[in-house]
């Protein structure tokens, strides 16, 4: 005990006066921060400010505040550097985290606005015009050809590659039932029927009670090859290869055995109990020529009925790395930003690898155009999109849709407190803990997601007609409806976009 | 038997044909003069029996669920990628990556496997895939194997030949490895250690070996009895002391 106690997080602060004794509170903490004996007991350093207390006292007694305690200020020697430094000597472990990268970076969203329309040109009010916000993902062909008949009927005569029709450009992120719960899962695929666009399986298998939601869900292959069997690959809208994941770029996944319980271990197919590892690569994928043959192996097993998709994290050669896996056969390619979300991921790899996605979309889709191939692949993005306003500067940018995670997760009640690798997780969200589970109520999630699509999809439709297009086609790669504030040139030129003012 | 001449028919039109006629009902299916089409097999959910003449191309039976593939020449690579049910048989060797994260089914084949065989098989229930070489195998065979049976026999080694390459059971947390012969504990994994044979893992030699051996019209007794080795990680839990929560 050399380094003795170290410092609560949160100070949990109970009003004695409001407190009724309900002990709602301490039922409700599944960190084990609270207990009861004669009034409400906070132990401070377990709690996480999950806020689950807070939300449930019914006479809003509870407050987490931030631990005031000073340390001498030094700029460079945080507490947080410090208290990692205590974490790890003690125990000797890589640190591990939960959701995406929550490091200060330049947020390259936040140095981007909007064109609109004044005077010259009109804009359109989308309450009285049709404004369309259908997207379809998948190749698209290079040229049309039609065909005349002989009674005078024109006839599309271009054989067309497998499409995946959206409602809007939005669908929800990868996240594996197993980082995730079931009833979790069960909210993400019926808000996709509901709202016409897709949920997605993660790497853990498909469990069957989402077998009637299967229009609507992309299933991933991933290198562990989790649940993947001939009946997985088609109870899909769509197959992603899984290459990388934005908060942790090249390396693999690490499902603990305790997560692996019986609904886990049959819908991964492995026996429960087992660790779930999932290694870094894909050990039949050394190449761009690897991967086309992947790509033709599932779309042969599923005979070319659906689209193919490859998700990579955003790193240094993203564009040339894309470029190849549009020329590998891919009909899709998923990009997640630096700051994409995990289930657990070790930090080190989650604050300090990968690149913005802002940047990875605008030097994808300049290379997929200048090599002329832009069309063969739709492009989603993903990474931390905080609200339609990413959504809207994403396909400026060059994205055809964009794919949220953490801002579903939100939807359900999560606080973005970072424990989701602890498998405590007070929402019901990311936890297989039974008792845990059953406070995420599908119905509920779901009508709370298909609400946040809505009003996405509302303020999208507000942002296109101020711009004075009517479709959300109209706005792709539109950089030229963008322009930078505080932006250095380099970065501008990077994104194509103009200074404001210019 | 329905015959398909194969030769020079490109790998997505012959599985078309290979597919609609499984579809349609054939229990047999002859593929003749085949030069390296891909995939064949793949799709397909009954048991057909798929007989392959000429060098099939790679990710033969990728997927695989359920067919019966035999064939007559040497395999290429991915042979059995993610296989769930069914069997290959290759009468001559093989390439890499064969039966990478397979869950179910047999792979037999006659002669030498290339790099990273039997890398990430996995069991479940009654799913126990097994994967059997005949000759020699290259380097990390049975890799991050978490389940199901790699066996390696060595037959028709040369004096001096080694059996298997380097990194031979890395990162393995789970299933079994038999070996026909012995092994330089340098090229073992961390992960993995020699043990003898238990009864139990004798009489599931007798059974995997019966059957192979009938596959190739081999002397079933000449192979059993050489000494075997097994090969079992030493945890199923091979990094759970990595993370500090």
């Amino acid at each position: 005990m050399i380094i003795g106690n170290v410092p609560a997080e949160f100070i949990v602060q109970v009003d004695r006066e409001r407190c009724r004794r309900c002990k709602r509170c301490v039922l409700n903490c599944s960190f084990g921060a609270l207990s009861f004996a004669d009034g409400v007991v906070a132990d401070h350093r377990k709690c996480v400010a999950c806020h689950r207390c807070v939300a449930f006292c019914p006479e809003s007694a509870i407050t987490v505040v931030a631990n005031p305690i000073a340390y001498k200020e030094n700029a460079h020697w945080t507490p947080e550097v410090r208290g990692a430094i205590w974490k790890q000597a003690t125990t000797g472990g890589m640190l591990l985290t939960g959701m995406g990268n929550d490091r200060p970076y330049l947020s390259y969203f936040d140095h981007l606005v909007l064109d609109a329309c004044q005077v010259t040109n009109p804009s359109i009010d989308p309450l009285r015009e049709p404004m369309e916000l259908t997207t379809y993902l998948g190749r698209k062909p290079n040229s049309l050809d039609l065909s005349y008949g002989m009674d005078g009927e024109v006839r599309l005569a271009t054989e067309l590659a497998p499409q995946v029709k959206l409602e809007t450009p939005i669908i929800f992120a990868p996240m594996s039932y197993g980082s995730i719960s079931l009833n979790a899962h069960k909210a993400l695929a019926r808000a996709a029927k509901e709202a016409g666009i897709l949920m997605s399986t993660g790497e853990g298998g498909l469990h069957k009670d989402l077998y009637p939601y299967s229009d609507r869900i992309v299933v991933q292959v991933a290198s562990g090859r989790f649940g993947v069997n001939q009946e997985y690959l088609e109870h899909s809208a769509a197959i992603e290869i899984k290459i990388g994941q934005g908060a942790k770029p090249g390396i693999g996944g690490h499902l603990p055995g305790e997560k692996v319980n019986q609904e886990v271990s049959e819908t991964r197919m492995i026996p429960v109990g087992t660790d779930a590892l999932s290694p870094a690569p894909h050990h039949d994928i050394y190449s761009i020529e690897d991967l086309s043959q992947l790509i033709y192996a599932l779309k042969e097993a599923i005979r070319y009925t659906r689209p193919v998709s490859v998700k990579i994290a955003a790193v240094h050669n993203v564009a040339a790395i894309a470029s190849g896996i549009a020329r590998a056969g891919a009909d899709m390619i998923y990009i997640d930003g630096f700051r994409g979300g995990s289930g657990a991921t070790p930090m080190i790899v989650r604050n300090h690898v990968g690149i913005p996605i802002e940047v990875a979309i605008a030097s994808v889709d300049d290379r997929l155009r200048q090599e002329g191939i832009r069309n063969s692949v739709s492009l989603i993005a993903a990474g931390g999109m905080r609200h339609s306003g990413d959504v809207v500067k994403a396909i400026a940018l060059g994205a055809d849709a964009v794919a949220i995670g953490t801002a579903a997760l939100v939807a359900l009640g999560c606080r973005v407190c970072q424990k989701c690798h602890t498998g405590n997780c007070a929402w019901g969200i990311a936890t297989q803990r039974p008792e845990l589970v059953r406070r995420l109520d599908p119905e509920e999630g779901a009508q709370n997601l298909v609400n946040l699509i809505r009003a996405w999809s509302l303020e999208i439709k507000e942002v296109l007609g101020s711009l004075g297009v009517n479709a959300i086609e109209s706005l792709r790669g539109s950089r030229e409806r963008l322009r930078g504030v505080g932006l250095d040139e380099r970065s501008l030129r990077v994104l194509g976009v103009k200074p404001a003012g210019a | 038997m329905y015959r398909i001449e194969a030769h020079g028919i490109p790998y997505k039109r012959l599985n078309e044909m290979l597919r609609e006629a499984a579809d349609r009902g054939e229990k047999e299916i002859e593929l003749v003069g085949v030069n390296g089409q891909r995939y064949l097999g793949s799709g397909i959910r009954s048991r057909v029996k798929i007989t392959i003449h000429g060098v099939p191309g790679n990710d033969l039976g990728s997927f695989l669920d359920g067919p019966e593939i035999t064939v007559y020449a040497d395999g290429q690579d991915a042979i059995g990628n993610t296989m769930n049910e069914g069997k290959i048989v290759v009468h001559g060797s093989a390439g890499d990556v064969i039966g990478y994260g397979m869950r179910g089914g047999k792979i037999h084949i006659r002669g030498h496997v290339g790099y990273r065989v039997g890398i990430h098989m996995k069991e479940y229930r009654r799913q126990v895939p097994v994967v059997i070489a005949g000759g020699t195998a290259g380097d990390f065979f049975g890799e991050y194997m978490a389940g199901g049976v790699a066996i390696l026999l060595g037959l028709d080694c040369g004096p001096g030949e080694r059996l298997t390459g380097d990194y031979l059971g890395t990162g393995m947390h789970g299933g079994v490895i038999y070996l026909r012969g012995e092994v330089d504990p340098s090229y073992l994994g961390q992960e993995v250690a020699v043990f003898d044979l238990e009864p139990q893992d004798e009489e599931a030699l007798d059974k995997y070996l019966q059957e192979y051996c009938q596959d190739f019209a081999l002397d079933y007794e000449n192979v059993r009895r050489a000494r075997f080795i097994k090969l079992v990680p030493v945890s199923s839990r091979p990094y759970g002391r990595l993370y500090a929560y």
